[in-house]
């Protein structure tokens, strides 16, 4: 464990278990993200980690146990957190700019309309446009933000969805695979954005991720889910042969290549459901 | 279409009506000549529609079916307006709106794309109200409307029956020389291609043989209920088997039995035809369905439950 | 012909002949309410992809109308119960329910049929012109409208207007953001359902000006212009609503002027035309290459 952090956890869950479609997902799971934080969530295939983020944001429920986020119950908190969900991508046809949908983020969930002119005119409007372009120039999107978000890249669309989840500078982000539909490069990219949000914003961050490589040099801790249960720690720790072995039960290896990136040999994938493919477009 | 007898201006000794000697009432029926012309034409569209349709459903192209069938009604009124037989304005209109959606990049099926769908709304909706326009030009409100809308059998002439005979032939003599290739490009586009089928041209001719199909639906069911021929046993036989040739033969043979039964009772009954043929049409798809599930639950497999397997050290 | 001579000349007096019939006023003013519904509701169909629920509305309009006349009700009772009621019931069998092209086309054709149907009882049974009706109910009737009838239309219109812009930044973000909107608070599917039992108000109310089988038309050409004019949602909405006003105030202007048009299709026609100068305007400048940006 790392120093004794003084602000209590923004994320905690004491032995929480969670039941979808008839089945218990995970069970019995403890785990403190400390704040400022960079935690990513590993696991094979259809373990439950977007379901962990779920859990936290208070769109599933937890049928034991406890799950505090912000101190606070799941859900209460949400105009302090951030959301990026898994595999969006707009429809190619939209019509609509990215900027828009930053500042969607913003106030997006309140009632009424607004009226194109009064954007100049009142000062909370404007104060409100001028945060949109802030947090777009901070995750370098400016060049592209008034552009249909249906013409923009894979890499392109995803910073101005981090831009939407930033713009009210929420204490925490959660990311749902933020990373796997990027090319390389984008990965890196992107990454390195994320971590430098963390750093600099002071902003916790809980990932899901497939493949833990591009963002290993910048995680503080590391949750591993297997069906069998759960280990947190930091990532030497945790992502060695021995530990992941204990956790699935079956004999794993882990091997790093010369470029310091780590191979996690011999995990099981858990068997695909067929609702892992459905998952909400952006537009459909 | 309602009012039978009194509709064809036949002079009989009193309506016709239905006894349980299915004979006689057969009698009855063919002793009218509209209604000898009603059933070959009812025939020769219901084979016709039912086989091109059958394709339609299998590419998933039913609502472009459904647009060529609206852009018939404009076709239609504009003929009755300038005098022309309803055929020249069906198949006008069809085959040219075919050749233009034949030119256009394919439009993706289902999962409607906003720009795409408000096209097809608009061209839709314009159509239809092109077709007032030239009804309101002609001044044929009374039955004129109705009948373009909704079919009407009666007053069928020889010289229609003759024209839907030559186009239904013509129709499907070009269905049979292109079925097997073009069944294997609707079902399999990439192999298709890269086998030497040439999809885009199989692709534009069918779009023009759908376009004839509409065009002789649309005679007897209307510019509105083209589904009632076009889709439904289609859709109905593919519920029930999944092989090519005894699909469609059945596809026919619902085609055929539905419009039989929607001509012989609408014309015992002061109902209009349209409701019958799309009511017998919806009923056997209807029942397939059910069909379909009871086979399924009988043998205890359901279709939605992933079956876990425990994974871990065998 | 005087009408379009003297309009030519003097527009204000032709203006002023034309709102001096009664007729023409109360086709005015339910017009203006309904075409600003169908604009600011149309902006979210299109762009939500429900377009084809408009389609499916339109053919239970007409059912709905008739099966209230064959009843013996006034046809506006069926036409608004069996849009709302269809509207709410497609949106809450949800996008699963609604996959499939076929079984959706089947249901709406035979629901067309059952119309047919009603018609003919209409006709028989309440001896009613069955031409005529069939007609007014396809195609609108905007100038058969009463003083009175006018006023309910004109009443509803500005209260699914109202419904709709107090709705419209949640249903928006809802619209593009599903799950970021529902984690954000925005009672996404709640709010689907109330959008579509407006959509089905609005239809019942566009019935009655263009007719059923139009009503899609004034749904989806001002608000598809719309959003090829501009790719700012808000812009958007509102041009929508603006074209369709436009559309309605042009085309019972030019039917007025011209007798031989029909109302619902010189609306449409106008409708349309804005659709395609839409394209027209738009179609050089949105196809330029643009090199993409790296990502920094």
């Amino acid at each position: 464990m790392s120093d004794p952090s003084p602000a209590p956890p923004a994320v905690v869950f004491r032995d929480a278990s969670v039941r979808l479609g008839g089945r218990t997902i995970w069970s019995g799971v403890d785990l403190e993200v400390d704040e400022g934080a960079f935690v990513a969530v590993l696991g094979p295939n259809g373990v439950g980690k977007s379901t962990l983020v779920k859990a936290a944001l208070g769109l599933l429920p937890v049928v034991s146990g406890r799950v505090e986020v912000l101190g606070r119950p799941p859900g209460a908190a949400r105009h302090e957190i951030g959301y990026l969900p898994q595999r969006r991508s707009f429809d190619p046809g939209l019509r609509v700019r990215g900027a828009d949908i930053v500042r969607l983020g913003l106030d997006g969930d309140r009632w009424g309309s607004p009226i194109p002119g009064l954007e100049r005119l009142l000062p909370g409007r404007r104060a409100a446009a001028a945060r949109v372009e802030e947090v777009i120039g901070k995750v370098g999107a400016s060049a592209y933000a008034n552009r249909p978000v249906g013409e923009l890249s894979g890499g392109e669309q995803q910073r101005l969805l981090i831009a939407q989840a930033l713009v009210r500078k929420p204490r925490l982000l959660f990311l749902d695979e933020p990373l796997d539909s990027l090319d390389l490069p984008n990965q890196g990219g992107v990454a390195a954005l994320i971590a430098s949000i963390c750093r600099v914003e002071h902003v916790t961050v809980l990932m899901v991720a497939h493949d833990v490589n591009p963002i290993l040099s910048y995680l503080d801790r590391v949750v591993y889910i297997a069906r069998g249960g759960v280990v947190a720690g930091r990532p030497e720790e945790v992502i060695t042969g021995p530990t992941l072995s204990r956790l699935f039960d079956t004999s794993i290896e882990v091997l790093r290549t010369s470029d310091g990136r780590l191979v996690v040999v011999g995990q099981p994938e858990a068997p695909a459901l067929h609702s892992d493919r459905h998952h909400a477009d952006g537009l459909r | 279409m309602s009012g039978l007898a009194a509709a064809a201006g036949v002079a009989a000794p009193g309506a016709p009506s239905l006894t349980w000697n299915v004979v006689a009432d057969l009698r009855q029926l063919l002793a009218f000549h509209f209604m000898v012309n009603a059933l070959e034409a009812g025939t020769i569209v219901a084979v016709t529609a039912g086989a091109i349709g059958w394709f339609m459903v299998l590419r998933r192209q039913a609502f472009a079916g459904h647009t060529l069938a609206l852009v018939g009604f404009p076709g239609a009124a504009g003929a009755t307006w300038l005098g022309l037989p309803l055929a020249a304005g069906y198949f006008g209109f069809c085959l040219v709106a075919a050749l233009v959606i034949a030119a256009v990049p394919r439009v993706r099926h289902g999962g409607a794309r906003s720009a795409e769908t408000a096209v097809i709304g608009t061209v839709q909706a314009f159509a239809l109200a092109a077709g007032i326009l030239f009804v309101n030009l002609y001044r044929g409100f009374a039955n004129g409307v109705d009948a373009l809308l909704f079919g009407s059998f009666l007053g069928v002439t020889d010289t229609q029956v003759r024209i839907l005979l030559a186009a239904g032939v013509g129709a499907l003599a070009v269905l049979a020389l292109i079925g097997r290739p073009l069944l294997f490009a609707s079902v399999d586009v990439d192999v298709a291609a890269a086998r030497g089928v040439p999809v885009r041209l199989l692709s534009a001719v069918f779009l023009l043989l759908l376009g004839a199909a509409v065009a002789e639906a649309s005679e007897i069911t209307g510019s509105l209920l083209v589904f009632a021929l076009l889709v439904m046993p289609a859709a109905t036989a593919q519920q029930l088997t999944a092989r090519p040739r005894l699909s469609m033969v059945l596809t026919v043979a619902v085609a055929l039995v539905v419009t039989w039964l929607a001509l012989g009772v609408a014309f015992f009954s002061p109902y209009p035809v349209g409701f019958f043929l799309t009511t017998f049409a919806f009923g056997a798809y209807v029942l397939a369905v059910a069909a379909r599930h009871a086979a399924a639950a009988a043998a205890g497999r359901r279709a939605s439950r992933a079956v876990l397997v425990a994974t871990g050290p065998s | 012909m005087s009408a379009p001579v003297l309009a030519l000349v003097d527009p204000v007096t032709g203006a002023g002949h034309m709102l001096s019939h009664p007729f023409m006023d109360y086709a005015f003013v339910a017009g203006t309410v309904i075409a600003l519904a169908t604009g600011l509701v149309g902006y979210f169909v299109v762009l939500r992809g429900q377009v084809f629920t408009g389609d499916a509305l339109g053919h239970v309009a007409f059912t709905g109308s008739l099966a209230a006349l064959a009843l013996g009700v006034d046809l506006r009772v069926g036409l608004f119960v069996a849009c709302v009621l269809v509207g709410v019931v497609m949106g809450a069998l949800g996008r699963r329910g609604l996959a499939d092209d076929v079984v959706i086309g089947n249901v709406f054709a035979w629901i067309l049929g059952l119309g047919v149907l009603f018609l003919a009882f209409y006709a028989t049974s309440r001896g009613g012109s069955n031409g005529t009706v069939s007609v007014q109910v396809l195609f609108g009737s905007i100038y058969g409208l009463s003083r009175a009838q006018a006023a309910v239309a004109a009443g509803i219109g500005g209260g699914a207007v109202v419904a709709l812009l107090v709705i419209a930044r949640p249903l928006l973000f809802a619209s593009l953001d599903e799950a970021v909107a529902s984690a954000r608070g925005v009672p996404v599917r709640l709010l689907g359902l109330g959008f579509l039992a407006l959509v089905g108000l609005t239809a019942g109310e566009a019935t009655q000006a263009v007719g059923a089988l139009l009503l899609l038309g004034l749904v989806a050409a001002p608000a598809g212009a719309a959003q090829r004019l501009t790719d700012r949602p808000w812009r958007a909405m509102w041009v929508s609503a603006g074209l369709s006003v436009l559309s309605m105030w042009a085309g019972l202007t030019l039917s007025y002027a011209v007798s031989a048009l029909p109302p619902s299709f010189s609306i449409l026609a106008v409708a349309t035309a804005c659709y395609v100068l839409s394209w027209a305007v738009t179609a050089p400048g949105r196809r330029r290459a643009v090199p993409a940006a790296p990502a920094p």
